[in-house]
């Protein structure tokens, strides 16, 4: 009835991920309680769980995004504390506890933390850069997230019943197969990545479909904020890359339910076939993370600096070029192979040639700053710490792609410290600046400087006193994922990065006391005119939050800074363009279809771990129903009335108008 | 972004879709469409009809991604038969020349529907996508008394890595024509009830595209893994 699940699944015997666990659910029962106490429900259902807004989407994915890097910090805790206790003793962790939590640390931080930020950022963002009212597929949009949100859960409903994979974030076989891995671990990962991966791809589409085919009036490709690039390269990789990973995960499966051999040690299975496919997904997956990242950047620098973006074209050609080449150097991830040396020094150049790249852009973002008027709030505080911090990886990065020093560093903590040093320092960087950028725009205010400024700066410290140790220990050849070790050399530099976390244990308490305080503060915090930094692309031109529909007439534009201009236009004539004629808009309905398909899909997924065939069955029948259901409704559109947009733009105005007289006199004497 | 502007395709745009007071672009790709804005730049979003066949075509791209890396597996494994048989050995080309005949024909008569549906007429539609969907059912029964065969003969997909990337790639096929029937028969009963509506009409467009991708993966298959297989 119940396949392999019975009670025997919940750990009983392990007070650690039991008390957690029900830590969880108590705090979850709690939420909800709270939510349906309060009333709140039938509004997180009208306007958050249904809702195609690509603002809402966004929001979120991010919230998502937020909550699983949480996740993910408590697992690094956890694996920090253990090394520094496991000096010739055990530690607390016994190892095939630790095993799945640095498994689960890795896959929740890229898959469910790292891509869900970068991904709502995307979202929220970019329909408003190009000037237009939603993406594509709106509730193919919605049905993306909340497929990512099946595999959170999945993943962490692992926590609890079963366990997770002990295999590390990539599961190399032959250890993931059914031989070595004969419980449910592998089976939760395989399902929950398969399920999000499917909301990934959905939303690549969407996003590139977005910025090809749907932009303002007047945006040619060299007038779309350098974001918008920076979107389209990362999703036309997520496009070209996520399908490698679903198949490989797929043969991985087949292997595991059906006794079929692609990875298996016997009858002519290849590990190394597992390997190769996994990081022909792995390296471009990356650079999926680290682009839009490097377009969040772009867009403060140049925004703080008070300057258009220097070298704009450059900067596209350096996005496009990394997103051809991140294709062809897969291989440096495991020049250990055994491929030669001619393949590897192919590789090894290959790799060392996108730092060129990345190179550009690191010049651009510093001649940006140059000469400029800058402002050091918080995003641009990330932005600053994010070049230093990630030149340096960089260059361990290129020091790694040469073949002969990477047979000695692979799999050391020299790599552990690389990937940290790129991830941390652009990736989550790149997040929270993103998140104090834009967050006035999703809510209407501003983030406290004062507590953004102080989580910076402890996250900074506590990054580079985690991870340069590790660096310094991977070079006295300390290697990867040990739950304990005997060697005294190695002992300060562990103790070092346990110290490093609790520095940035600081800066994570700081982020969210600056939430708590700045939704108390809201109302001093408040951003009036939809503005609040002097910004230069089309988000900018609505008001914060935007009206559902974004922009009440599509912008018209003229150059590559189209707000930057309206604004310049505004401030030399003293007053704003005529008022439009205004008509009415027609908006995607709201739909519970994307909610409704995750509830199956999980079902579906839990189901598959746990070999329960019957709830399969009925999961994928109820999964095509609802896709019938969704295909049979008739009204897909309502309308908004002309009178509506005229009166929301007309409130608009008259901000813009408010600020318009007050800054003449600040700006008057230039 | 009406969703009413999807038909007719040929007639004249709104020349001004934006209300911005100039001319419509006539750039790069703006011929044939009649001042409808392509989504290349100046003339605005792209009418719904061109983002949902857009953004299906990049589907179906990321779609052949998939199937390329189970190609890759193939490729790789081709030879590691473990001592089992090889292709040589299974493959009954005339079998695979059979199916390949019903799906290349189910493709004609897709194209046919799309014509019929160009034309409105609803008999003929339903007509050649119930044509359609027998010769693929008819290519489907085809494929699993081949699998079934194998299996019978100890050449199941556990047999070896050979045929462990064969049952997989071809299989993936399969499932993608199984999916692409129940589509289809969707399809049908919507045309039947809801007429040609634009809705109705896009999705049509996206099922021909989506058929006639499974055939090009077919050819390849066919190639690919029968004709050098068989040879090999
Ligand atoms: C400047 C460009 C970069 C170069 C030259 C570079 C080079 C390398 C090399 C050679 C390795 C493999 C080392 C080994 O396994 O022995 C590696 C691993 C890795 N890199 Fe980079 N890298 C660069 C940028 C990045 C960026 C931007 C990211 C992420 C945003 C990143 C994330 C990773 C990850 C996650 C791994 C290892 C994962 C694992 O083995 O589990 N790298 N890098
Ligand atoms: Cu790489």
């Amino acid at each position: 009835m119940f396949g392999k699940l019975t009670w025997d699944a919940i750990p009983w015997d392990q007070p650690i991920p039991l008390v957690a666990g029900a830590v969880v659910i108590v705090l979850l029962l709690g939420v909800i309680a709270w939510v349906i106490l309060k009333g709140y429900l039938p509004y997180l259902w009208r306007e958050w769980i249904t809702s195609v807004d690509h603002k809402r989407v966004g929001v979120m994915y991010t919230l998502l995004g937020i909550v699983m890097l949480v996740r993910g910090f408590i697992d690094a805790i956890m694996m920090r504390s253990q090394q520094a206790l496991a000096y010739q003793a055990p530690g607390y962790l016994p190892p095939e506890h630790y095993d799945q939590i640095f498994s689960a640390h890795g896959t929740i931080m890229i898959f469910f933390g790292a891509m869900p930020f970068m991904i709502g950022l995307m979202n929220f963002a970019v329909p408003l850069q190009l000037g237009v009212r939603d993406v594509a597929f709106p509730t193919l949009n919605s049905t993306s997230f909340w497929l990512t949100a099946t595999g959170a859960l999945l993943v962490n409903i692992s926590l609890v019943v079963g366990e997770f994979a002990r295999t590390g974030w990539l599961p190399y076989p032959p250890l993931s197969e059914l031989a070595y891995s004969p419980g449910v671990g592998v089976d939760y990962y395989v399902w929950a990545l398969q399920i999000s991966g499917v909301g990934t791809l959905m939303s690549g589409i969407n996003l590139v479909t977005t910025i090809l085919k749907m932009r303002a009036p007047g945006m040619s490709y060299l007038r779309m904020p350098i974001y918008c690039w920076t979107a389209l390269a990362s999703n036309l990789l997520i496009v070209a890359a996520f399908p490698i990973l679903t198949a490989t995960l797929a043969m991985l499966t087949l292997d595991r339910y059906l006794g079929f051999h692609f990875f298996t040690n016997t009858a002519g299975g290849n590990v190394m076939m597992f390997v190769n496919l996994i990081w022909a997904w792995g390296h471009p997956e990356v650079y999926i993370l680290v682009l839009p990242a490097f377009g969040i950047f772009s867009e403060v620098i140049s925004t703080f600096s008070s300057k258009p973006l220097f070298g704009y074209r450059s900067m596209v050609m350096a996005t496009m070029f990394i997103c051809v080449v991140s294709f062809m150097v897969w291989l440096h991830h495991f020049f250990t192979m055994g491929a030669g040396a001619d393949v590897n020094a192919a590789f090894g150049i290959a790799t060392s040639i996108i730092a060129v790249g990345t190179g550009v852009k690191v010049y651009n973002w510093m001649f940006t700053m140059y000469g400029g008027r800058i402002r050091f709030a918080t995003p641009m505080l990330w932005s600053v710490g994010f070049i230093v911090t990630f030149v340096i990886g960089g260059m361990t990065g290129v020091l790694l792609a040469v073949p002969p020093a990477d047979f000695q560093l692979h799999n050391s903590l020299f790599l552990v410290a690389h990937f940290h040093n790129v991830i941390i320092g652009g990736v989550v960087f790149a997040a929270f600046a993103g998140l104090t950028y834009w967050f006035p725009k999703a809510f209407g205010f501003r983030l406290h400087e004062g507590w953004g400024k102080a989580a910076f700066w402890f996250s900074l410290a506590g990054f580079y006193l985690t991870f340069m140790p590790l660096y310094v220990a991977g070079l006295l050849g300390m290697t990867r994922r040990l739950q304990h070790y005997d060697l005294a050399q190695w002992r300060p530099w562990v103790l070092l990065a346990g110290l490093g976390v609790v520095v940035t244990c600081l800066g994570v308490a700081c982020q969210i006391i600056q939430l708590v305080v700045s939704i108390r503060e809201r109302v001093e915090l408040r951003d009036e005119m939809g503005d609040p930094w002097d910004g230069r692309s089309l988000e900018w031109a609505t008001t914060s939050p935007p009206p559902a529909f974004n922009f009440a007439v599509l912008p018209d534009v003229r150059g590559e800074e189209p707000y930057w201009e309206i604004k310049r236009r505004a401030i030399e004539t003293q007053q704003l363009a005529d008022e439009p004629e205004y008509q009415a808009i027609e908006m995607p309905r709201n739909s519970p279809t994307g909610f409704i398909t995750a509830f199956f899909s999980t079902l579906t997924g839990f189901a598959l771990i746990w070999h329960i065939w019957w709830l399969v069955v009925v999961g994928l029948v109820a999964a095509y129903a609802v896709f019938v259901w969704f295909a049979w409704r008739d009204q897909d559109e309502y309308e908004i009335p002309a009178a509506e947009v005229a009166a929301a733009d007309r409130e608009r105005r008259r901000a813009r108008e408010a600020w318009l007289r007050a800054n003449v006199r600040v700006r008057e004497p230039a | 972004m009406s969703g009413s502007q999807a038909i007719p395709a040929t007639h004249a745009r709104d020349a001004d879709p934006y209300k911005l007071g100039r001319a419509p672009y006539h750039g790069a790709a703006g011929h044939g469409h009649g001042g409808e804005p392509t989504g290349h730049g100046a003339g605005g979003p792209a009418p719904k009809r061109v983002i949902v066949g857009f953004g299906f075509w990049i589907f179906l791209l990321s779609d052949i991604v998939m199937f390329s890396a189970f190609f890759a597996a193939h490729a790789v494994l081709a030879d590691s038969t473990a001592g089992g048989p090889s292709g040589k050995d299974l493959f009954d080309l005339t079998h695979v020349a059979l199916e390949t005949a019903l799906l290349l024909a189910s493709s004609f008569t897709c194209g046919m529907a799309a014509v019929a549906t160009e034309a409105r007429s609803q008999l003929w539609t339903q007509v050649f996508l119930l044509v359609t969907g027998l010769l693929g059912l008819g290519f489907l029964i085809l494929e699993v008394q081949e699998f079934a065969h194998m299996i019978g003969i100890d050449a199941g997909p556990g047999r070896s890595a050979f045929l462990s990337s064969f049952f997989a790639v071809v299989g993936c096929h399969g499932l993608h024509v199984t999916a692409g029937l129940l589509w289809l028969g969707t399809m049908m009963a919507q045309i039947f009830v809801k007429g040609f509506r634009p809705p109705i009409l896009r999705r049509l467009l996206c099922f021909n595209l989506f058929w006639h991708a499974l055939d090009i993966i077919w050819v390849a298959l066919f190639t690919i893994v029968y004709l050098i297989g068989a040879g090999a």
